[in-house]
């Protein structure tokens, strides 16, 4: 269960966001690039200084460490990063492919088409499209409890496309996650067929 | 063995040297005769003026003024590795966290260096404590912009990276960590570079120094040995205390990294 409550959040280009998601909901986010799609799930992950409160489940985010918070609210950024040689190191526990977190891990891997020797690979070798799904499989092996995706599916084909947004429902309905997708891409947003907002004038409406 | 004293002839001479290196660089167009004059300048009437103060200190034995000399020094030394720094820290952190480390690991390490290995009677004489305090402070600015350096570039250029880390669930501390020992060996570098060659390669300057003032040579590498272990862990000391300052000033509370607070 992760519903969020979003209250006078204020990323700089914004006028202040108030937004509440249900447990298991999915909202969609469009707007022009540069409108502050991005600037509002970096503040939602609390990646820059800004005003407002945010609440999952009904507990604030000031009240708990931001680590903790990023743990449970999981932002998956437009352009993926890797710190480690290895795809397998960047994962939470990349000695236990047998507990459970690992076995996760591996479904995960598996749903989004890779069999398990991706661990074994170099980042270097990777191409964008798999960097895309690989970090989506990093962020949940975490375990949040709640998404933000930043255009999750963009460097996709359609194959890719279909396999991430299976996962991606699959998710919010086994875990009951709210999950805002920010995304271009009207036939999808048509597709999934949940809520959709779009950010005009510095506002964020519903989607007509 | 003796002292030969210098004339003014004989610097003269040496002085030569370095208008002939101008005028080579402006031969071949090299473009820095200007800064060759200019640094020539500046070492001749800074060493002079020190020599000039060492000696009126060195008659004086007054504590509050090598106090003001040592905190001088410190103050150059500190401004020195803020203008290394290709990203620096913002408003006051700019000039604090170098000049901070210096003064934890240069003036522990020489104050070590007076009280428990060379025991002076008083533990302030000038003779002993100003040059003490140079080379380590000449050395330990060195790792210390060197580190700091490295720090900041390396946290601007991988931010995603650190990110990426701090989304996953990390704190500061481990999401900066790899860059924080790259930045710290890169520091640790020189010096360590220093010592394995020491003697072979080069003949460190302290220790040509004294022999050409007239010490038995093994007297002179013996205090060399000194000065040179005692810079390695001011330096590392120093490099450390810098690393862990400015790497925390790179985060905030909420474990965000802020690299507005860099310019």
């Amino acid at each position: 269960m992760a519903a969020l409550r979003l209250e006078g959040i204020r990323p700089k280009v914004l006028e202040p966001v108030d937004l509440e998601l249900a447990a298991s909901e999915l909202v969609f986010l469009s707007g022009p690039s540069g409108s502050g799609k991005s600037l509002l799930l970096r503040a939602l992950a609390d990646l820059d200084p800004h005003e407002g409160e945010v609440w999952i489940d009904g507990r604030p985010r000031s009240a708990m460490p931001a680590p903790e918070w990023r743990s449970r609210v999981g932002l998956l950024p437009s352009e993926s990063h890797w710190w480690e040689e290895r795809v397998g190191d960047h994962f939470s526990r990349p000695t236990h492919w047998t507990d459970e977190k690992g076995r996760e891990s591996t479904r995960m891997l598996d749903r989004l088409g890779f069999g398990p020797e991706v661990l074994e690979w170099s980042v270097s070798r990777l191409s964008t499209g798999e960097r895309q799904r690989l970090a989506l499989a990093r962020l949940l092996g975490n375990g949040p409890e709640a998404l933000l995706l930043d255009e999750a599916t963009a460097n996709l084909d359609p194959k890719n496309r279909e396999r991430v947004e299976d996962l991606v429902q699959e998710y919010r309905r086994d875990r009951s996650a709210a999950v805002i997708w920010v995304s271009h891409d009207p036939e999808q947003r048509e597709r999934l067929g949940a809520r959709r907002l779009i950010i005009r004038d510095r506002r964020l409406e519903p989607e007509s | 063995m003796s002292l030969i004293e210098l004339s003014a002839r004989d610097l003269s001479l040496a002085a030569g040297l370095v208008l002939l290196l101008a005028f080579m660089s402006w031969r071949l167009r090299l473009g820095v005769e200007r800064r060759i004059l200019i640094s020539a300048s500046r070492s001749a009437v800074q060493l002079v003026l020190l020599g000039f103060v060492l000696e009126v200190l060195f008659d004086l034995r007054s504590l509050p003024w090598i106090g003001v000399l040592a905190m001088f020094m410190l103050l150059v030394a500190g401004w020195e590795v803020m203008a290394r720094q290709k990203r620096r820290f913002r408003g006051p952190w700019g000039i604090g966290i170098g000049t901070l480390s210096m003064f934890l690991s240069s003036f522990s390490v020489t104050l070590l260096a007076l009280l428990v290995i060379i025991r002076v009677q008083p533990w302030y004489q000038p003779q002993y404590l100003i040059p003490l305090l140079g080379m380590l402070l000449g050395n330990t600015m060195n790792g210390i912009a060197i580190s700091l350096d490295n720090m900041t570039r390396h946290a601007w250029e991988g931010r995603g990276r650190i990110e990426a880390r701090l989304l996953l669930g990390a704190d500061w501390s481990t999401a900066v960590a790899e860059i924080r020992r790259e930045s710290l060996r890169s520091g640790l570098i020189p010096i360590v570079n220093a010592m394995a060659t020491a003697g072979i390669v080069s003949l460190p300057g302290m220790m040509t120094g004294q022999i050409l003032a007239g010490s038995p040579p093994m007297e002179a590498a013996k205090y060399q040995l000194l000065i040179m272990f005692l810079i390695a862990a001011g330096t590392g000391l120093g490099s450390v205390a810098a690393v862990l300052l400015g790497s925390r000033r790179l985060f905030d509370e909420r474990h965000r990294l802020r690299l507005d607070r860099l310019r």
